[in-house]
């Protein structure tokens, strides 16, 4: 909502300049976005009248003017406008004058012409959009008076940024009510009395929408002259607020709109089949609306209709065949009340937005309609002329909405708000709002609400609205108090920070991606899903939500890799989005993940060395760093599959046969379609499946020496190490301590589907030494169990 | 006795001319050992008379406890020598970067919220989460948002299907909390929302992390103390606060929360839009619509609420000029933090 300063002067006039004006509204919840000027910077412009024109002997399109406003009296200027002529009223720029833009005006000479001064287009002093020629001002300006004081341009457009709640301060008597408020001053609007009837003319309406429309004001007016102009006065108000001036009527019942706040429309009276049904709109029908396109209106649209097709859109906007035009004698001013809800959401379905939805979808005062009526009636008739008819009220009282009353218990102040404020303070603010006080009781009020204020209906409206007059930064900071209560700490917990902390510590930076990704990218890593798609996404790019965070990590790493970075390690932790759905009747899942991507150099480059690239065991040693927050939990990791990853680089990672996640190298055609030149790695595992840690459990230490056998065995290639590992502990038998693999070795020497692996095992008894055979019959039992299970032999 | 004293200086003779250990104690041997020269003289002793052996021996043992000692000091002179040149081999550049794993960096956003968290954690508030696709009910229902209300307009929001959104703020965790578990709540709700907007002060995802206190007699003034505090210790200055009233469905009283420009100190600059003050949060008391909702009973209780992006605050405090950088993931954005 912008407003003129001045305007709402004429409404209330506290002692503030428009800043101090601008800084209490805001603090006082209508935030002011900007304070403009409402013309250009300019002196020494003058009302000009033009008394003679004639055609500059050497130049087709520049005519010679007389011009009189100048003090000293007549002065001839040279004008290149099309519509100069004798008899104008036009904006002279006398010499010495400044422009917009310090642009100074100089005795000249055009063509061999003198020329004493400027006649300006109204852009020239950016006083309006109209370029075509000089502004012409109306034929009552007085001749010679300074411009500025004559369209009292010594005033500034307000930009009020108004919240949904506060439809009532869409209009310029509700924000002067506000300033009257805040400022305890009286509010006083123009006279508006109503206008006597000069004919019985009426149209009969029928509401036949229920609450939708309970409220219909109707009037006649007959015979205007719509070719009348608007006054330059209304006109001004007009462009000040941010609206161009159109026509007589259309100018008026916009003005009436800031004014009052309350949207009304003219029918051509002329254009009306029989009388007016306000009805819901059935399906197939059409309407083509003022602004000249079609729309096929949508069952549950509230019309304004006639007996026979549907003249507008209730509250929206109105149609084009029953306008006012150039050929209008006769109107019928409609102004109504339609409920919030009837009108909620239906302009932007049409994807329409005008002053009008605007103020109906937050609320129009259900009783400003008489008032709107004569009001537009009075200007009216000051400018197009005319003989009105009745004011015609239908109205389904059973329909409107209902009075509202609110209790407000005084304790209840000071225990809401932490303040005290007095009992006469807070009937003065409320009533100063316009609630009437209808009930006093012992430690409480009751108040009507006024039919303006939507946002009230409880008694924490009215607090607020006590605090928001009072002013927030009045009211007291205080700390709160609360009672100590230990808040249990499951130690089993893994906290995310610190797996994230481990990451940070080998050398991860963390990524954030969106949780949108383009289906493509979706489809190539996990090409099974079929991905949770938004109705509206912003572009294709973020078009479904993520099954995984790969996708988004390895477009991090292209992003990096194309700013000349060679080693990325990202890792990033958030949701993403398993699809239920009808095949697999399960719900859709929103699964926290921690995700993680390396590539290019296992170290960074040094002079220490180190060129080796990263690979499979450098991002499982990732990991398992991840996992040993988990203590003695035992994670198996074994050969698993990813559509994404490399059949035979992939392990997939389990506890107690639940599925965590996967660790990987990225699949080879994937790297190809990335783009990528090199490898990348991949691990992502689910934060919830990963489950709880196992406390620390303390194991008594031996005093007796421990003692180390090495064995290094020829066993087939493809057998896992887990399995040899996990078959020889069981063999070793309860005093073996440690196991570990500190070789492998496959080529040259050995049988090519063979490798060599070299283990060393640690025997260890908690009570006594043990003695060699002990430790050799363990060690046999190793060897023989791999012997048999897996065809290994001694090296 | 001639001999004693001759023998004694060439033995200390040969002790300085000794050039290494062998050398050295070669001397030791040839002099002091068993056969040596000076041990040799105390066997002559023998031909002395009783009253003059005492002397005699004592001389000799005085030479040989000089030669001795003289030896003692060479080594020890030798020995640090010899330390004192390996450790010269051993020098190297100490300038030279250190070996292993440059250290990572936590995302700026996750820095700003981790620490918002912190100072709430430490006053009882427990973090509390909840899902991102989120039903129309939580979003907007519940928080006194029923359909067709103009503040929906408010949220550009993105929608799975007409009754499924993504969250467009971190306030459906509040009513799933208040869902769950009773008064007294102190919570802290962090997380990505989501709004159909992208430009360059909007991006389709960002983060907010949003507070929720359900009391006995907790009061406007009491969220206006908490609002204070925690923006004084998050900026660690003693920044102005100012409350501006607003609207939020979901609160009554609601507020905007600004704080002096921490650019200009309040005189007004291109980060402030010339206005002196910065928009950094939204809060309010928590609205008995709300309490109805979770089935609270909203004459015995109150609360209060508040939210924020974590984006801007972390803009403000490190000084990022651009939105977008926080999901570009550049590197040489993130090792900044």
């Amino acid at each position: 909502m912008k407003f003129s300063n001045a305007w709402l002067r004429e409404w209330v006039s506290p002692q503030l300049t428009a800043q101090e004006l601008a800084d209490q509204i805001t603090m006082a919840g209508l935030e002011v976005d900007g304070i403009e000027k409402v013309a250009g910077e300019f002196s020494g412009v003058v009302v000009g009248e033009i008394l003679a024109c004639e055609q500059h002997p050497d130049a087709d399109k520049l005519r010679v003017c007389k011009v009189a406003g100048h003090p000293e009296g007549e002065m001839q200027v040279v004008c290149g406008a099309p519509n100069a002529r004798v008899g104008i009223k036009i904006p002279f720029a006398l010499v010495g004058a400044k422009l917009p833009g310090d642009f100074k005006i100089k005795k000249a000479k055009l063509r061999g012409v003198e020329s004493f001064g400027m006649l300006c287009a109204q852009t020239e002093l950016e006083l309006g959009e109209d370029s075509d020629g000089i502004w012409e001002l109306p034929s009552d300006a007085s001749t010679g008076q300074d411009l500025r004081e004559y369209l009292q341009l010594e005033d500034e457009a307000v930009e009020v940024d108004l919240t949904p709640n506060r439809s009532d301060c869409l209009g310029i008597a509700g924000i002067a009510r506000e300033v009257g408020v805040l400022n305890r001053c009286p509010v006083q609007g123009p006279e508006m009395a109503p206008v006597a009837a000069k004919l019985d003319d009426s149209v009969p309406v029928s509401l036949m929408a229920g609450d939708a429309c309970p409220r219909y004001v109707g009037r006649v007016i007959r015979n205007i002259d719509v070719k009348a102009e608007t006054p330059l006065w209304m006109q001004e108000r007009l462009r000040r607020s941010g609206l161009r001036s159109i026509d007589p009527v259309v100018d008026v019942t916009n003005y009436v709109l800031l004014e009052l706040g309350q949207p009304m429309h003219a029918f051509d009276l002329a254009k009306l089949d029989g009388g007016i049904k306000v009805r819901f709109a059935e399906s197939g029908e059409k309407l083509t609306l003022l602004d000249g396109q079609e729309v096929e209106l949508k069952e549950g649209t509230l019309l304004i209709a006639d007996e026979k097709k549907p003249l507008a859109m209730a509250g929206i906007m109105g149609g084009e065949e029953s306008a006012v035009s150039e050929q209008t004698r006769d109107i019928f001013l409609e102004s109504a009340f339609f409920n919030p809800l009837a009108i909620a959401g239906k302009a932007r379905s049409y994807g329409l937005h005008t002053d009008s939805s605007h103020r109906f979808e937050r609320g129009v005062d259900y009783r400003l309609q008489e008032q709107a009526v004569e009001r537009a009636t009075q200007l009216l008739l000051d400018i197009v002329g005319g003989e009105p008819g009745p004011v015609h009220l239908r109205e389904l009282e059973e329909a409107m909405p209902a009075e509202r009353h609110i209790n407000l218990r005084s304790a209840r102040v000071a225990a809401a708000l932490g303040i005290q404020i007095a009992d006469d303070e807070i009937v003065d603010i409320l009533t100063r709002l316009g609630l009437q006080k209808i009930g006093e009781e012992a430690d409480s009020w009751t108040f009507l609400v006024p039919s303006f204020r939507f946002d009230l209906a409880i008694e924490a409206d009215l607090l607020e609205e006590l605090a928001r007059v009072y002013g927030y930064n009045r009211i007291p900071s205080e700390s709160f108090t609360a009672a100590l209560d230990i808040v249990p700490q499951e130690e089993s917990q893994v906290d995310l920070e610190a797996l994230e902390q481990t990451l940070l510590a080998r050398g991860y930076h963390e990524a954030i991606t969106f949780s949108f990704i383009d289906r493509d990218s979706a489809a190539l890593f996990d090409p099974k899903a079929e991905p949770v798609a938004l109705q509206n996404p912003i572009s294709a790019d973020l078009a479904v939500m993520r099954t995984s965070l790969m996708p988004g990590l390895c477009k991090a790493l292209q992003y990096n890799l194309n700013r000349q970075q060679s080693r990325v390690r990202l890792f990033e932790t958030g949701l993403r989005f398993v699809p239920g759905g009808v095949p697999s009747g399960e719900e859709l899942r929103q699964e926290p993940m921690i995700a993680g991507v390396i590539y290019g150099g296992r170290q960074g480059e040094s002079w220490a060395g180190g060129k080796d690239l990263v690979d499979f065991y450098d991002i499982k040693g990732d990991v398992e760093a991840l996992l040993a927050h988990f203590g003695e939990v035992e994670f198996q990791f074994q050969a698993g599959e990813h559509s994404a990853l490399h059949p035979g680089q992939t392990a997939s990672i389990t506890r107690d046969g639940r599925d965590l996640g996967v660790v990987g190298a990225l699949h080879p055609q994937l790297q190809k379609k990335l783009e990528l030149p090199k490898t990348a790695y991949l691990f992502e595992l689910s934060l919830e499946a990963l489950g709880e840690a196992a406390l620390p459990a303390f194991q008594p230490l031996s005093r007796f020496p421990e003692v180390r056998r090495d064995l290094a065995l020829l066993i087939d290639a493809d057998v896992p190490a887990a399995s040899m590992v996990e078959t020889a502990a069981e063999a070793a038998g309860e005093t073996l301590t440690d196991l570990k693999i500190f070789d492998v070795y496959q080529g040259k020497g050995i049988d090519f589907n063979r490798k060599s692996v070299a283990m060393g095992l640690t025997f260890q008894h908690p009570s006594r030494t043990l003695n060699d055979d002990e430790i050799n019959a363990a060690v046999d039992a190793v060897v023989k169990q791999l012997e048999q299970k897996y065809n290994a032999s001694l090296r | 006795m001639q001999d004693l004293h001759s023998l004694t200086e060439q033995a200390l003779e040969l002790v300085e001319q000794a050039d290494g250990l062998p050398a050295l104690d070669q001397v030791r041997v040839d002099y002091l050992g068993k056969k040596g020269h000076l041990t040799a003289l105390l066997k002559g002793l023998g031909k002395l008379s009783a009253e003059e052996r005492p002397a005699a021996g004592a001389k000799i043992n005085e030479a040989k406890q000089q030669v001795q000692e003289k030896i003692n000091a060479r080594r020890a002179e030798m020995e640090e020598a010899a330390i004192a040149a390996k450790l010269a081999e051993e020098t190297i550049d100490v300038t030279l970067p250190g070996r292993g794993e440059e250290q990572g960096s936590a995302h700026p956003v996750t820095r700003t919220l981790r620490r918002i968290e912190k100072l709430f954690v430490r006053l009882g508030f427990s973090v509390e989460e909840g899902p991102e696709i989120e039903d129309d009910y939580h979003n907007f229902e519940a928080l006194n948002i029923p359909a067709h209300h103009p503040a929906r307009a408010m949220h550009d929001t993105f929608y799975i299907d007409p009754s499924t959104v993504l969250r467009t703020h971190t306030s459906p965790v509040q009513i799933r909390t208040m869902e769950k578990t009773a008064p007294p709540i102190r919570i802290i709700c962090p997380g990505r929302v989501y709004r159909c907007d992208s430009d360059v002060t909007h991006s389709p995802m960002f983060h907010q992390v949003e507070g929720l206190v359900v009391d006995k007699g907790v009061s406007f003034a009491h969220l206006k103390g908490c609002v204070d505090q925690f923006l004084k210790a998050f900026f660690e200055a003693d920044v102005p606060v100012r409350f501006r009233p607003s609207y939020f469905p979901f609160t009554e009283p609601s507020a905007e929360v600004d704080i002096q420009c921490t650019a200009c100190g309040g005189e007004g600059c291109r980060v402030c839009s010339g206005t002196g003050w910065l928009e950094v949060m939204g809060c309010g008391m928590v609205h008995p619509n709300v309490f109805a909702s979770c089935d609270i009973d909203s004459e015995t209780y109150s609360g209060f609420a508040f939210g924020m992006g974590v984006e801007r605050l972390a803009m403000l405090r490190y000084g990022v000029n651009d939105l977008r950088l926080f999901f570009d993931n550049d590197l040489r954005f993130l090792k900044q933090f």
